[in-house]
């Protein structure tokens, strides 16, 4: 087992608009990649289970293989900047991606 | 390995681009790689200066996230190069928003500017990007469907009403036009960010589908290098084959993995970019190293729209706002926090009702960030932070609605608790003015007949 955050390259989290977030994580090699994808802790299903969401959150769920990354945008609750929403910039979202457990790694 | 694009074009028919802020003004330009850009041949010096991700306040109350002094210092390092060099300088969506009054703030200052060096005269374009709530409710009452983006619900009358301000996102039509009139700069309202990068080179021939993807890849400066380092200048190339791009800093380059990540940077879908016209298909593309430093892109394809249609952002205000904070470190206040800011509710509730007002509590320490969506809600640090929002019509009311939460909290009522001369710890002994509340009201498109219709272009003279 290894820590997400151990062998990914980049786990961030940012706007797509004002009404989504988009989350990428990027390897650096294609073995890496190809282990995480495979392993299914970044999949839909895993997904809707981290941040306690329903599918229907889920704009876009994609492997990029080009950038070695594995992508996902969810919908906000209310848009970026209303009363309430503590992250305007949607740039802090993806902490709990980082303490993940990857089996086989 | 070929020679460095940044040492001489890589064919004979190229347009080149340095890019030295992917959001001009919103922090300061680093002029060490913008100086060597400048020497590296540019045929043009671009930047874009918005973004939505300010949130809705500047849009909303027509002002500029970004201090008037960078926005100021941008743009004189971009047009004392841009006229020693001769070359045409671009700025898209001017002063963080693209609205009227921040196109003529950028205008202004660079008027100023030109009489402060003492430049020859020049010619500056600009084009505005507002579109009156007044003039949308037209299209609203004669049919016109304004159709909602990312699930948002179509427009409807009452969620106009609820609108101050409106904004267009312009392609590179309105760009292409000013280009033709010999405009030298350009000041672009609200427009897409590749835009002001794909028109010049739309309008000298090359194809539409690099030229688009050439704007994608250049409109965040360095971010599509590594490592890391913001706000460095890199440059772009363009043929009739391929994108290169390449980092100005040089403890920077662009990598396949700094490339391609970037092309999916702050947007949901890595393959495709829609922008007024059609959209760009990214699915195909080749990333490739061409030297060490700069990368080669083959493969994008643009796919015009069968209809025309501009995205609108638009603002409405909710209130007033103020803001309280207050600390917790009895653990059992810490385990029972939601009662504390409970009874602060109900204080409010007592002195103003139900409704007519916002109130929130951010619980810094547990779930303020993520929410509803925090798996280590049950686990809190050992001391919290409480920010409180009150949200009114009024001031006056603003005020009182977060002074009462804030307070209140320090009264709370926890049956067990051992701390009876006050729950919480005080930052402040006030309540903060804060920027009014708004909300993004509009995240829609309208059905154009001409690319150009809501997108007025002028040409005025600057430099003595």
């Amino acid at each position: 087992m290894a820590k997400l955050s151990d062998i990914a390259k980049t786990i961030r989290s940012k706007n797509a608009g004002v009404d989504k977030i988009t989350f990428d994580v990027i390897f650096a090699d294609r073995d890496t990649y190809d282990r995480v994808r495979d392993s299914g802790v970044l999949s839909r299903e895993a997904v809707c289970r981290i941040f306690a969401i329903d599918a229907a959150r889920i704009s876009d769920h994609v492997a990029f293989d080009p950038a070695l990354a594995i992508k996902f945008t969810i919908y906000r609750l209310r848009s970026s900047g209303s009363p309430g929403d503590a992250d305007i910039f949607g740039a802090q979202q993806y902490g709990p991606l980082l303490g993940l457990d990857v089996p086989g790694a | 390995m070929p020679v460095s694009i940044q040492h001489g074009r890589s064919a004979n028919r190229t347009l080149r681009i340095v890019c030295p802020n992917g959001h001009l003004g919103f922090a300061p330009i680093k002029t060490g790689s913008f100086r060597i850009g400048c020497a590296s041949e540019p045929d043009l010096i671009c930047a874009d200066s918005g973004s939505c991700d300010v949130g809705p306040v500047p849009l909303g109350s027509d002002t500029s996230s970004s201090p008037l002094r960078w926005q100021t210092d941008d743009l004189e390092t971009m047009l004392l190069a841009s006229r020693r060099l001769g070359v045409p300088m671009i700025i898209g969506s001017a002063g963080d928003t693209g609205t009227n009054s921040r196109v003529d703030l950028f205008v202004g200052i660079i008027g100023e500017l030109a009489k402060k060096h003492g430049l020859p005269k020049f010619r500056v374009g600009h084009f505005y990007s507002e579109l009156g709530t007044e003039a949308l409710g037209r299209r609203l009452d004669a049919g016109d469907t304004v159709a909602g983006l990312d699930g948002r619900e179509n427009l409807d009358r009452a969620t106009l009403d609820a609108t101050d301000r409106i904004v267009a996102v312009a392609g590179v039509h309105p760009y292409i036009k000013l280009l033709d009139a010999g405009a030298d700069v350009i000041i672009g309202g609200r427009s897409s960010d590749c835009a002001l990068f794909a028109a010049p080179a739309i309008r000298q021939g090359f194809p539409e589908g690099l030229a688009y993807f050439y704007g994608k890849i250049l409109e965040c400066a360095s971010f599509c290098a590594e490592p890391y380092g913001a706000k460095e200048s890199v440059l772009g190339e363009i043929t009739m084959d391929d994108v290169k791009i390449t980092a100005m800093l040089p403890e920077q380059r662009c990598t396949i993995a700094s490339v391609a990540g970037h092309a999916m940077y702050e947007r949901a879908n890595p393959f495709y970019e829609h922008f007024l016209g059609g959209h760009l298909d990214m699915s195909q593309c080749r990333y490739e190293q061409y030297d060490q430093r700069t990368v080669r892109v083959t493969g994008p394809s643009f796919v015009p729209a069968g209809e025309l249609r501009v995205k609108l952002e638009g603002s409405g205000k909710i209130g007033e706002r103020y803001v309280g904070i207050v600390g917790v470190r009895d653990p059992y206040t810490i385990a029972n926090i939601d009662l504390v800011t409970g009874w602060a509710r109900q204080q409010v509730v007592e002195r103003f009702g139900e409704s007519g007002y916002e109130l929130h509590f951010a619980v810094y320490g547990r779930d303020a960030i993520l929410g509803a969506s925090e798996p280590r809600k049950a686990m809190p640090g050992h001391e919290l932070a409480i920010v409180v929002q009150g949200v009114a019509p009024t001031k006056e009311m603003a005020e009182e609605v977060a002074m009462i939460a804030t307070r209140q909290m320090f009264y709370a009522r926890l049956p067990q608790v051992k701390g009876t001369a006050g729950g919480v710890a005080f930052l402040l002994d006030e309540v903060m003015p804060a920027s009014p509340a708004y909300r993004w009201t509009l995240n829609h498109t309208l059905r154009l007949d001409d690319p150009l219709e809501l997108f007025p272009t002028f040409v005025t003279e600057a430099g003595v």
